[in-house]
């Protein structure tokens, strides 16, 4: 073994010059986007990117923690509703509403990750479900909140009155707001505070003998996760422009799930390329495959016919669900394991 | 009466059962100090009393001078406790390096904000990172690990898994080390290499040790002090030889497999 090992290089940011390559590839292609795409594209790539955000978090606390939460859409609805409302009420700018409108959510998490002490399993899976319908249903019924109306999103002002008009001025906004929330989740991950959430994750009775607080690090991993649902929840607001409580419901917690099992549970690559996947079959695919000329009909008239009670055309469910069927039995490990294989493969290739 | 580490009276029932009934002992510094008797005569209930994971009905647990009932698993590791598991209880998807950095983490400060702000190496995560996987990878060396050093823990055979247990262990400097029948599943020739790390790790950590063996070998060749239960109850005390010979304890294992053979 050599004498002295920079142990620095266990955990540097990128671990060898082909990872800094291959990221700045990604960077200056996701910066130079625009000239390549056109620019009503750039609405959907808005939600891929809030959507990234949200699933990072999310498997901070699901993949890296163990604990479940059915309860997502709530903090999600608490970042979106946060951030306008303290614009608008307040008359906070941006930069601050933003973060504020996450600590708070963040302070929800951190009372919802309280039952997480004594609850497991289903019992934690019904109190997350429980804390995300409350919150719709409060924000639908007080006035305070538009109601079942809605809101109107205030102008993007990053304060001297910079306003960010198009979804392109506001692509570039969320990409590097997504871009520094990815890499401090990976810095947190590879730290400390990082270990002990595997550590509960693997073995909660070891990480207690080896002196991990389950109380605090349950309860944090709740709170970082709020946090990351709560920006992702402020932007969300700005990609639509307007919103109602609609969206945020149970159906968006599950598919915030979805996009983590199908990226790979406890990666963030998995948690980018489930978001991105998810998000990209669910407002664009699925949309243009049911304008596909017969076979689109044909599925929806299937779906309609077959696969539903009310006769509602429920296309998007059942790919969604046929793709977790598919990534439970065939690959566990997401769409990251898939990658991780491929790289795997060249690797040795070819012998 | 010491102070270091001492137990009094201690009692634990499950349902009707006394799976501890008024034990106590007294450890000196710096020995080891082995725990032997047959199967389910309550030895790793003893361990999971002193490391908080169950409480007692009854008695005290005194660790220099101080009475560690009733606190949680986690105060009392950072008081200096540290065990392995008789069924080793390891991260399973967490590298071996990881596996042992987690038993670095009553020593570190790193915190959400300033390990997410881990973007150079000047920064106070970073250079906390460095200084303990410097101590890590001493384990990592003295315990023979380094070639399974970045594998995941779930994919080693049992031997080295015991292995990694019991570096993680180290790596939180306990002032008492509880090892749960260390041995289990090696052969001879690692039974050997654990006698003489455990001793090793005595004169080198100054650490304390509290040792269950079924290894009757292993038992005379390191400890210093031996005690033998049978359900629940101390029925011997003293220094190997004399607890081997004593007539409670062969009647004790009379029945189970002939373990005295070979010393
Ligand atoms: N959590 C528990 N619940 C019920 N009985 C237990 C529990 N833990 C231990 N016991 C019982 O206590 C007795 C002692 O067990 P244990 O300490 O594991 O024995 P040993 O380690 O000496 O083989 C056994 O009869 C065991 O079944
Ligand atoms: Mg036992």
């Amino acid at each position: 073994m050599d004498m002295k090992r920079d142990y620095y290089e266990d955990v540097q940011l990128f671990e060898s010059n082909v990872v800094l390559f291959w990221t700045v590839v990604l960077l200056v292609f996701l910066f130079t986007l625009p000239l390549y795409v056109p620019s009503y594209r750039f609405s959907l790539f808005n939600l891929v990117l809030v959507h990234v955000i949200l699933a990072v978090g999310l498997n901070i606390l699901v993949g890296n923690t163990g604990q479940i939460s059915l309860g997502h859409a709530g903090f999600f609805a608490i970042g979106a509703y946060g951030t306008t409302l303290l614009m608008t009420k307040l008359g906070l700018p941006f930069v601050l509403a933003l973060p504020l409108a996450a600590f708070i959510s963040s302070a929800f998490g951190f009372i919802l990750g309280l039952p997480a002490l004594r609850l497991e399993g289903p019992y934690l899976s019904i109190a997350t479900l429980g804390f995300g319908l409350t919150v719709t249903h409060i924000i639908g019924h007080w006035d305070f909140f538009g109601g079942r109306t809605g809101l109107q999103v205030p102008p993007l002002d990053l304060g001297g009155g910079f306003i960010l008009k198009t979804d392109v001025q506001k692509y570039y906004l969320i990409l590097i707001i997504t871009i520094f929330l990815v890499l401090s989740a990976r810095n947190l991950l590879k730290t400390r505070v990082g270990r002990a959430f595997v550590a509960i994750r693997d073995s909660d009775i070891a990480a207690e003998v080896i002196g991990v607080n389950l109380l605090i690090y349950k309860t944090l991993s709740f709170a970082v996760s709020a946090f990351y649902a709560g920006i992702a929840g402020g932007l969300f607001g700005f990609v639509l422009g307007f919103f109602n409580p609609e969206p945020f419901n149970l159906i968006l917690s599950i598919v915030f799930l979805v996009m983590i099992v199908v990226g790979g549970l406890g990666a963030i690559a998995g948690s980018i390329m489930g978001a991105t996947l998810i998000t990209i079959l669910q407002y664009s695919l699925l949309k243009n495959i049911k304008e596909v000329p017969y076979v689109g009909p044909f599925m929806v008239d299937i779906s309609s016919r077959w696969f539903t009670v009310i006769g509602l055309e429920n296309l998007n469910s059942i790919v969604l669900g046929l793709i977790m069927i598919a990534i439970v039995i065939f690959e566990p490990l997401g769409i990251y394991g898939i990658w991780l294989r491929i790289k795997k493969y060249w690797r040795t290739w070819p012998f | 009466m010491g102070d270091h580490f001492r137990v009094e009276n201690l009692s634990i029932s499950f349902g009707g059962l006394k799976a501890v009934d008024g034990v106590s002992f007294d450890v000196e510094p710096n020995t080891i100090f082995s725990i032997i008797g047959p199967n389910g005569s309550g030895k790793t209930t003893i361990f999971n009393l002193i490391c908080g994971i169950y409480h007692p009905h009854s008695g005290r647990i005194i660790l220099e001078g101080r009475n560690i009932v009733g606190l949680k698993p986690d105060r009392i590791a950072r008081l200096g406790i540290a065990r392995t598991f008789q069924n080793i209880e390891l991260f399973g998807n967490a590298t071996v390096m990881d596996n042992i950095m987690l038993g670095r983490h009553i020593h570190m400060k790193t915190g959400v904000f300033s390990g997410a702000f881990m973007w150079w190496r000047g920064s106070r995560a970073a250079q906390e990172e460095i200084v303990h996987r410097e101590e890590v990878e001493k384990i990592i060396d003295f315990l023979d690990l380094q070639s399974v050093r970045d594998q995941f823990v779930s994919s080693l055979p049992y031997g080295k898994r015991k292995l990694v247990e019991l570096g993680r262990a180290l790596a939180l400097k306990p002032k008492v080390l509880l090892l749960d029948e260390p041995s289990a599943g090696m052969n001879t020739e690692e039974k050997e290499d654990l006698s003489i790390w455990i001793k090793d790790i005595r004169e080198d950590y100054k650490v304390t040790i509290l040792l269950i063996e079924h290894d009757m070998n292993m038992i005379m060749g390191i400890s210093d002090r031996v005690i033998c239960l049978n359900y629940g109850r101390k029925i011997a005390e003293g220094l190997p030889q004399e607890v081997q010979k004593h007539p409670e304890v062969i009647e004790a294992y009379l029945g189970e497999e002939d373990i005295f053979r070979h010393a």
